[in-house]
């Protein structure tokens, strides 16, 4: 219930800020009669409507995990947003062969298993994205390589 | 006899020795993608995606790969279904409901083969159906102006939220997520830029390359975060596999039935695989009656879901080649893939690229046979893949995603907006808001709009224009009773739940 009600509450507040910046549209002198700001105003309007008939009729709340995994998700997230952000500067190798390790480790709770999967999955990926599929990956950090 | 030029037009494409290599080749990464417990066509197909594009393959090749590994992945599916009780995507969880008892009771085998027969009968009616119905549609797609296709668009809108979701507004949410998305950026029309909060990287618009992988993908990674891996390891063993000649000889009738009947339901747009699988076994439930014995581990309901299935994955191909409006999660991932190759489906694309067309689907029909040869001898194969731990397959999916998304544009910006997507693809799914949605809102949204004002353009603004023709009225009462009528009929047509050890 309660998760519903939010999740409609958000989904409310978010269609009427759509709409707001929507109406904030520049249009041009070759204007047609719909114009750039009716479709997402009326897909904003559409979604406040159906967030309001969420916040009234609200399905069960669905199992929320334990606050442990969400943990482990929120580390997850960080990983992968860190690794958005290495993966030019630092090359394929490194940061993919720690994240996909921290990511395996988050799924089964094994050091060893995790480190042989971060390696394996690195360095095979790399030989296959490299040489047999020829993108153009740069295996060591930039600063290595210059 | 246009038809058999047409497909000799094809065949000759197909047949080329790099062509037919790449169905092969396709078809075998397909099998392997459907078996793996996690991945599915959608989220298999959105992966590769990004890695056809940058091996620099042409139009043709590239589709008649990617296709390849659908129907592939819409085979090797059944694989996970029946052995660990997972479905690789929602189609696929009919088939657990008498594959998986079967394989309890000792008969894993059995019940892949007569699987992988049914997925042949059903996959290569459809093609036949496709090749029939498809010319057909397109030329009555040459009446559609754009008060038609806009009610169109609305329709597949429509029906994807009322038939295949649980609660409306959840689904109507999704739909206004993906459309919504798809408005950021500069606008065709005037040439100002929307909403994109002055942000440089968002007056492209979103990839939607981006979404599918991050929605499909990553969101599956944090579900396996979440689980622990936990439901991937119970399974069962597959002794020897003997081909039970009888049980298919008699399921054949209902093989032919639920062909159609999928066929039928991925002809809808919006209304897909899960439909054309979930009617066809309903149905045959019923035309066997209590003595039929479904749910417990009979013949037929194993090949009843599993023809329905790849029926309506070759149907869902007919609206999705003529219109441009895809029939379910995967044909709307492949819709992506035809606009990443710079092809418009429509009725046009019959008459100015028929070697694209006829030469995919010449390439299905080998596909199929092919598959058909993989899957049944060599089934014994692709079971070892389902042992691949989860630790292990889930962060190479990721990694594989990064990828993708990076050899696209090369910009962490991507990156980031993967990751959103995949931590939206995962609340949006714990509370029951379908994802298949805001794919096709952001994919169709743009050509919606385009629609709409095309429209308003040809009528000086007067909106009484899109009901002014029979076939706008008919499509704008098709989306209204497609998405009102599962309101009431919801009662009655309750999903089967999966069976739990």
């Amino acid at each position: 219930m309660a998760s519903d009600r939010i999740f409609g509450a958000v989904v409310t507040l978010i269609a009427l800020a759509y709409i707001a910046s929507a109406t904030q549209i520049q249009t041009s002198f070759m204007a047609d009669p719909v114009g750039p700001k009716t479709f997402p105003i009326l897909i904003g309007a559409v979604a406040a409507i159906c967030g309001i008939v969420i916040i009234l009729k609200p399905d069960e709340d669905p199992a929320w995990p334990e606050l442990r995994t969400l943990g482990a998700l929120a580390v997850a997230v960080v990983v992968l947003v860190a690794y958005a952000y290495a993966l030019k500067p630092l090359g394929f190798l490194i940061p993919t062969a720690v994240t996909a390790a921290i990511l395996s480790y988050q799924i089964h709770p094994n050091t060893k298993q995790a480190a042989l999967a971060g390696i394996g999955l690195s360095l095979g990926l790399f030989i296959i994205f490299k040489f047999a599929l020829g993108l153009s990956l740069f295996g060591l950090p930039s600063f290595l390589t210059h | 006899m246009e038809l058999l030029s047409n497909l000799a037009i094809g065949f000759d494409i197909a047949l080329s020795p790099f062509t037919l290599m790449l169905a092969v080749f396709g078809c075998f990464i397909g099998t392997i993608i459907g078996a793996l417990p996690g991945l599915g066509p959608s989220n298999g197909v959105a992966i590769l995606i990004p890695l056809t594009f940058s091996m620099g393959l042409d139009a043709t090749s590239a589709l008649v790969l990617m296709t390849a590994v659908y129907y592939g992945a819409m085979y090797g599916g059944r694989i996970s279904s029946i052995l660990l009780n997972i479905p690789g995507d929602e189609p696929a969880l009919m088939t657990t409901l008498d594959g998986y008892p079967m394989a309890k009771a000792g008969r894993a085998g059995d019940a892949l083969v007569i699987s992988g027969v049914a997925s042949f009968v059903g996959a290569f009616l459809a093609t036949i159906g496709l090749m029939l119905l498809a010319p057909m549609l397109a030329q009555v797609a040459f009446l559609f102006g754009p008060a038609e296709y806009f009610a169109l668009y609305l329709l597949a809108f429509a029906t994807l939220g009322g038939l295949a979701s649980n609660n409306q507004a959840k689904a109507a949410i999704a739909s206004c997520i993906g459309l919504g998305i798809a408005m950021i950026g500069v606008d065709n029309n005037s040439g100002m830029p929307r909403l994109t909060g002055g942000n440089l990287h968002l007056f492209d618009g979103i990839d939607f390359l981006v979404a599918i992988v991050g929605l499909f993908a990553i969101a599956e990674v944090f579900f396996f975060i979440e689980s622990h891996g936990k439901n991937t390891s119970i399974g069962v063993k597959l002794e020897k596999v003997t081909v039970p000649v009888k049980e298919i000889v008699g399921s054949s009738v209902t093989m032919l039935r639920s062909s159609v009947v999928g066929f039928i339901a991925g002809v809808l747009p919006g209304a897909g695989a899960s439909l054309g699988s979930f009617l066809s076994y309903m149905s045959e439930k019923s035309i066997a009656g209590e003595k039929g014995g479904f749910g417990t581990g009979v013949a037929k309901g194993v090949a009843a879901p599993e023809a329905g299935n790849n029926a309506a994955a070759g149907g869902a191909l007919v609206p999705m080649l003529t219109l441009g409006v895809p029939g379910s999660g995967t044909t709307a991932v492949l819709l992506a893939l035809l606009m990443t190759l710079n092809i418009t489906p429509g009725p046009t694309l019959f008459t100015e690229r028929p070697e694209v067309v006829w030469g995919l689907i010449a390439s299905l029909l080998i596909a199929n046979f092919v598959l058909l040869l993989m899957n049944v001898p060599m089934v014994k194969i692709f079971v070892k893949i389902l042992s691949v731990p989860a630790w292990v397959l889930l962060p190479g999916v990721t990694m594989v995603s990064f990828v993708g998304i990076y050899s696209l544009s090369g910009s962490y910006f991507d990156l980031l907006l993967m990751v959103l997507f995949g931590v939206l693809g995962w609340v949006l799914r714990k509370l029951d808001v379908p994802t298949v949605p805001i794919i096709l809102g952001i994919l169709l949204g743009g050509h919606m709009e385009d629609a709409l004002r095309r429209a308003m353009v040809l009528s000086d603004g007067d909106w009484t224009y899109l009901f002014s023709s029979g076939i706008a009225i008919g499509l704008w009462a098709v989306a209204v009773v497609g998405f009102v009528a599962p309101m009431f009929l919801r009662r009655f047509l309750t999903k089967p739940q999966r069976i739990t050890d």
